[in-house]
């Protein structure tokens, strides 16, 4: 058996079905519904043999067609912190608010994957968005929190 | 059927719903001409504007956005050989010599009549079979439905690509273990929140749909340093020439839409089939259709090579509707996310639906007529306008769709968790997609998830705990043993290739 990155996949999502059927077994049944014939845990616990099952196959039947990926050749640096921005725009949409946030992430993005031309920068971040909010708030009466605008004055 | 049909255009026909196919269509050619990004990636980003629209709006503005996406496909395979969608895979046999030879504009005039033909012959064998099915669907039991949604979610797994059965299966099981997250729908027990309070209403679609496709088809670009705009770039600078078919080319024409739409269509019905196998079997069978110097052509530039997989890839996309119309059982990932938005608006697609919401139904209907119209009059003079817009930097492009993902959650919880979620989810998804682990299953697995278990539940409780219901019905046993069919014979062939 040869052990390449799907076989590990397998593995994992083998060890995750096993964790996955624990916590099924784990539970918490109303005393009445215990021996019923369907109860919450009851489809639950047959997905987590499903997935034992298949991640099984996957594991122990040869694998015809293995993929492998030239890691050298992805870009992990731009990724990870794309993904990073990302994160830390969740992290602060709620307490500065949307336009702000929005804004300041867009401009980060374009500037992390290699984007130089400022005008164009500012003008697909900050009055994009602010074009963008008009059509949720205004247009489409979808309720957006900002308390940065709200703090300005520019929000209700 | 007539009052349904007259229902249906006066909603379709409305100035709100006539724009947004207009938009849909627009934008659906715009995401379907970038190669990687699909029609599930425009209708998922679509999600959150139709927030502010009714029902019918919300899956009109989607349908054109189908239909956009599936002909944008086709623009990309015809000009540059990079097909945007699987499903135009077959079109650039034939469409991308006939480019070659400086016939570009032809080819496409080619595609968009055979679009339009294809798609307007579908929606009429949809306007008859929908309202039939849907009355035969009303005799459907809960141990048939279980029994179709496990065929379902096998034949999506089955028709992914070569060699990756086991893989697709795992992310169907992966996608009912994320749908079985929160609160049970009977007794209301939590069941895998770990004590989170965020997890009690369970994991939204509309974040799983935005995280395995729009997040991380956007992560996934960046990593593997693909750039899809690179494609629009060189369309924009394409000469298109005359647009005009000939008499000859329409007859060639007249013989092979008839019969691509049909077998299109019916492709489109099966559960887990589609557009790409759609235009693949109608491709091979015009190719045994046609006399033999036609066939010479084939590969070289074939009118009947072009029109066959064009007008079916489009009668397919009519065909996936059925299912989801008539069952409630989306026969694809593009379908499993307009189910999903559907069950957002509240309401719950099956055989009642065209007697309880029939202005949805029929309105849909309508409106794939009136898309493919937009698409013909509209799109295809405007191709080369429309690759000019795309010819954007991926600098840009990329953030713009991380911005529309992580907005669709944002306004839809106001909540830090939901965004982390589907950041983590958008991460592992791209580390699949890396290793060909398909995500369509995983999303048709998680909308189907509730239902499925709501059906387990009735049949075990009817049947008091016994197993029995799934040999008692006929029809039961039949759609389990084709099932059973299927899995057994791709884990044999896993099997035999390796031996052989």
């Amino acid at each position: 058996m040869n052990i390449n990155t799907t076989k590990i996949i397998s593995l994992l999502f083998f060890i995750f079905s096993a964790f996955y059927l624990y916590t099924a077994y784990q539970i918490q049944v109303f005393a009445f519904d215990e021996n019923a014939p369907f109860n919450a845990r009851t489809f639950p616990i047959y997905l987590g043999y499903t997935g034992l099952f298949f991640s099984g196959l996957k594991l122990i039947l040869p694998d015809p067609d293995t993929i492998k990926v030239e890691h050298k050749n992805l870009e992990y640096k731009k990724t990870g912190i794309l993904i990073i921005i990302a994160i830390i725009y969740g992290a602060t949409i709620l307490k500065i608010g949307y336009f702000l946030t929005t804004s300041l992430f867009l401009f980060t993005s374009y500037y992390f994957l290699g984007e130089r031309r400022w005008v164009l920068m500012f003008l697909l971040s900050f009055p994009f968005v602010a074009a963008f909010m008009y059509l949720l708030h205004g247009v489409l009466d979808i309720y957006l929190r900002d308390p940065f605008l709200k703090s300005i004055g520019v929000m209700g | 059927m007539i009052e349904g049909i007259l229902i249906g255009l006066s909603t379709a026909l409305t100035f709100q719903n006539i724009f947004m196919v207009m938009i849909g269509c627009f934008f659906g050619t715009i995401i379907g001409m970038l190669p990687g990004l699909g029609p599930m990636t425009a209708i998922a980003l679509m999600i959150p504007i139709t927030y502010g629209f009714d029902p019918a709006t919300g899956l009109i503005l989607m349908a054109g956005v189908y239909y956009g996406a599936v002909f944008g496909g086709s623009t990309s395979s015809i000009l540059l050989n990079a097909p945007g969608v699987p499903g135009t895979v077959a079109t650039s046999f034939d469409g991308y010599p006939m480019a070659q030879q400086g016939k570009a504009g032809k080819a496409l005039a080619i595609a968009a009549w055979s679009s339009f033909a294809g798609g307007t012959l579908s929606a009429i064998y949809l306007l008859f079979m929908a309202p039939s099915l849907s009355k035969v669907s009303l005799s459907f039991r809960s141990p048939d439905y279980f029994a179709l949604m496990i065929l379902g979610l096998t034949a999506i797994a089955a028709f992914s690509s070569k060699g990756q059965f086991l893989k697709a299966m795992m992310m169907v099981v992966l996608g009912l273990m994320l749908a079985s997250v929160g609160q049970d729908s009977l007794s209301d027990i939590t069941r895998f929140t770990f004590n989170n309070m965020n997890l009690t209403d369970g994991i939204s679609f509309v974040l799983v749909v935005m995280a395995t496709f729009a997040m991380s088809e956007a992560l996934t670009i960046i990593l593997k340093r693909n750039d899809p705009t690179a494609a629009a770039k060189q369309v924009s600078l394409t000469e298109l020439g005359s647009i005009k078919i000939d008499k000859e080319e329409r007859g060639k024409m007249y013989k092979t839409i008839p019969r691509s739409s049909i077998i299109g269509f019916l492709i489109g019905v099966l559960p887990g089939a589609g557009a790409t196998i759609a235009s693949f079997l109608a491709y091979g069978m015009e190719r045994n259709l046609v006399k033999d110097d036609e066939k010479e052509k084939f590969g070289k530039g074939s009118v009947n090579g072009l029109s066959a997989p064009e007008t079916a890839n489009n009668a397919a996309c009519s065909g996936s509707f059925v299912p989801m119309l008539t069952l409630g059982i989306p026969g694809s990932g593009t379908t499993a996310v307009m189910l999903g938005a559907l069950l957002g608006f509240g309401i719950q697609p099956g055989p009642r639906l065209y007697m309880t919401n029939p202005e949805i139904f029929w309105s849909v209907i309508m409106s794939m007529y009136i898309g493919m119209v937009v698409l013909l009059i509209l799109n295809l003079p405007l191709i080369p306008y429309i690759a000019r817009i795309l010819a954007v930097p991926k600098n840009y492009l990329i953030p713009l769709i991380l911005f529309f993902s992580i907005t669709g959650i944002y306004v839809m919880s106001f909540n830090n968790f939901d965004i982390y979620l589907m950041i983590g989810i958008a991460v592992v998804a791209t580390f699949l997609r890396l290793y060909d682990f398909p995500m369509p299953p995983l999303i048709l697995a998680f909308v189907l998830g509730g239902l499925m278990e709501e059906n387990l539940r009735r049949s075990l409780l009817l049947s008091n705990g016994s197993w029995e219901f799934l040999w008692d019905r006929t029809l039961t046993f039949c759609i389990l043993t084709t099932t059973i069919l299927i899995v057994v014979w791709h884990i044999y062939k896993t099997v035999f290739k390796k031996r052989s």
